[in-house]
């Protein structure tokens, strides 16, 4: 059934009638970013104002694919439950070449991990759970919809005019983060622009709804016979929706392309029949781009606002709660009175995210999309090759899955210990004999003593655990125990098969520092 | 292990009458397309990244 858009309402804000004291923390945008940041910071007791132009959760279902790692944070936040109940759990992907399958892969991760791989879920469902979430902190997250930003200086603070139905307004915050998306108005104003690529292609994208009994994989053609010379994209969502993408090429006319009349043949041919209800059509220009910098001053880039991938690959969303992950605890730490220099580490991983993101996903759209040429000669070479032999399969590219990034850390490291849980990864979950490891980390750094007893450090929250098979592959490999030093974002800071408090207590101390 | 730059056929005459015959009858594209599978079936091959940079600056060198 097609999704019930409410209107969220609109009260006039306080400030249209008198000075609102400065805020610490106001975010631009209510999307999934700004909204996931909202909630971060109020777990921490931060509280910010967002404002959002508009009123209601995303138009289409835009995002659809949520990675593990999305899961676990948006669990932190709360709402990591219902996304994985209402969503579609899928492992499989298959690629073809002119109908004939060439390649799939199964993402079941190995068993014990609190989240699965990935689960198929809209984007306005997440904005949903994001906003109901939000609301359980009346005090903290103040929520103002139909607030658009129109001017922002900055000295040091930020001062902002809000244009509101009942007129302007204006605000001042010590800091602002800027999630207003992929068109940022914010970048505008500060005269920012993107670097990086923008490719000549186009992708139409629609959701339609039928009651199908397509199995929840993955699927994607290159040069399907049903839709010649280009390539498309299958996904099953909740509530029988598919999304659908069909490469329409650049000379595509992106109006006359998204008129039902040219949509619904289309796909009628993608799916072999006409049962099906047409509920959201949108056409879609690849980019992969991104701003140098994240944070100038006191305005912080979070989101699509700060960098723009293809959609394959699922990592516009995804690398964007990533985002948010790195952003929360340093921003409610500076909130707090912490040095605002903590915010140069943030900008930092994220660039380095950024572009890996940008890397897999321009990759890809070189794949879909060759120039003509060398490209399009290797790339049909790929695919010919590949219904053949297997070593030219993992060369196909339909989109390499968002996965976090491992950040470059200069934390106490010890050869010894698997590679999977290096300083700079997420800690990888494990099942404990009651519940999940990843439930017990995060919020604040914490020490985890593996084998051993943990050494006391004062104000390090510590949790000792046995041995078990997972522990033994995950964090010790062939030691017999260890320590691991693991920050409020669940990414490991540093490990050691033994050390004293004081150099865990550096350890710890550094996790607060900008470290360069 | 470095690119092999000394000669390494054993009957060179022999493996460049192989390469023409497996072109042979083809058009132009169809010789492209066929050297191009050529090319990613030996790269895996080879399967050394340090071998195939060497490789790809000496095309490029050269010609
Ligand atoms: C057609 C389409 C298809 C997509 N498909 C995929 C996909 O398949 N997979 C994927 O991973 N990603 C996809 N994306 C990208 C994905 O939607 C984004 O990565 C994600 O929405 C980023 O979230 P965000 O919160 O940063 O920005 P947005 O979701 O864009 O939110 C920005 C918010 O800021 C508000 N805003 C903007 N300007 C102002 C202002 N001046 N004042 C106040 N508020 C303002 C907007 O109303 C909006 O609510 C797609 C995007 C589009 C447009």
């Amino acid at each position: 059934m097609a999704y019930d858009y409410r209107p969220f309402p609109y009260t006039a804000p306080p400030g249209l009638t008198a000075p609102e004291p400065r805020h610490k923390v106001v975010i631009v945008g209510a999307g999934p970013i700004g909204l996931a940041l909202a909630i971060d910071l109020a777990q921490y007791g931060v509280p910010s104002v967002v404002l959002d132009d508009n009123n209601v959760v995303s138009v289409g279902s835009r995002a659809i694919c949520w990675s593990k790692r999305s899961l676990e944070i948006l669990d932190r936040l709360g709402v990591g439950a219902k996304c994985v109940d209402k969503g579609v759990i899928w492992k499989v992907g298959r690629t073809l070449h002119r109908d004939a399958e060439v390649w799939n892969f199964d993402l079941q991760p190995e068993p014990g991990h609190k989240m699965p791989a990935f689960v198929n879920l809209q984007q306005y469902y997440v904005e949903e759970y994001l906003v109901t979430r939000a609301m359980e902190f009346p005090d903290l997250v103040d929520l103002r919809w139909k607030n658009k930003l129109s001017s922002l200086t900055q000295t040091d603070h930020v001062t902002l005019t809000v244009e509101t139905p009942d007129g302007p307004y204006s605000l001042e915050a010590d800091h602002l983060v800027a999630c207003d998306g992929a068109r940022s108005d914010i970048r505008g104003m500060m005269g920012l622009d993107f670097d990086g690529e923008l490719f000549e292609e186009r992708f139409l994208i629609a959701d339609i709804e039928m009651q199908g009994d397509f199995p929840s994989e993955r699927r994607f053609w290159f040069q399907p016979n049903f839709h010649p010379g280009q390539s498309a994209l299958l996904h099953k969502q909740p509530d029988n929706i598919y999304r659908i993408d069909l490469q329409l090429g650049w000379d595509a006319d992106p109006e006359a392309e998204r008129q039902p009349d040219r949509v619904i043949p289309r796909i009628e041919k993608a799916i072999g029949h006409r049962d099906f209800r047409l509920d959201w059509v949108s056409v879609y220009t690849f980019q992969c781009r991104r701003l140098a910098r994240f944070v100038h001053g006191r305005v912080i880039f979070c989101g699509d606002s700060a960098h723009i991938v293809s959609p394959f690959g699922a990592r516009g969303g995804n690398g964007g709660l990533q985002d948010v992950d790195a952003l929360g605890w340093r921003l409610a730490a500076v909130a707090k009175g912490h040095d605002p220099a903590i915010l140069n580490a943030y900008d930092r991983e994220r660039q380095h995210g950024a572009d890996e993101n940008l890397l897999n996903s321009s990759r890809t759209t070189r794949f879909m999309s060759p120039a003509p040429g060398a490209e399009r000669m290797f790339r049909d070479a790929v695919l010919t090759l590949a219904a053949k032999a297997p070593f030219a399969r993992p060369l196909v590219n339909s989109g390499r899955l968002s996965a976090p990034c491992t950040y470059p850390s200069i934390g106490a490291d010890d050869p010894q210990l698997p590679t999977l849980s290096r300083p700079g990864s997420v800690a990888p979950d494990a099942p404990l004999p009651q519940g999940w490891l990843i439930d017990q980390l995060g919020r604040e750094p914490i020490l985890l003593a593996i084998g051993q007893p943990a050494p006391k450090v004062a104000g390090l929250k510590t949790l000792e655990l046995a041995p078990t098979p997972q522990l033994q592959t995950r964090y010790l490999g062939s030691a017999p125990s260890a320590l691991y030093l693991i920050r409020p974002d669940q990414i490991i800071a540093a490990r050691w098969l033994s050390a004293t408090p004081a150099v865990i207590s550096e350890a710890a101390k550094s996790i607060w520092k900008d470290r360069t | 292990m470095s690119l092999v730059t000394n000669p390494n056929l054993k009957a060179p005459d022999t493996a460049y009458a192989a390469l023409l015959a497996a072109h042979k009858g083809m058009t132009e594209p169809e010789s492209q397309a066929l050297n191009a599978r050529l090319v990613l079936i030996l790269m895996n091959h080879i399967g050394d990244d340090a071998v195939l940079a060497e490789a790809f600056d000496l095309a490029r060198s050269t010609g």
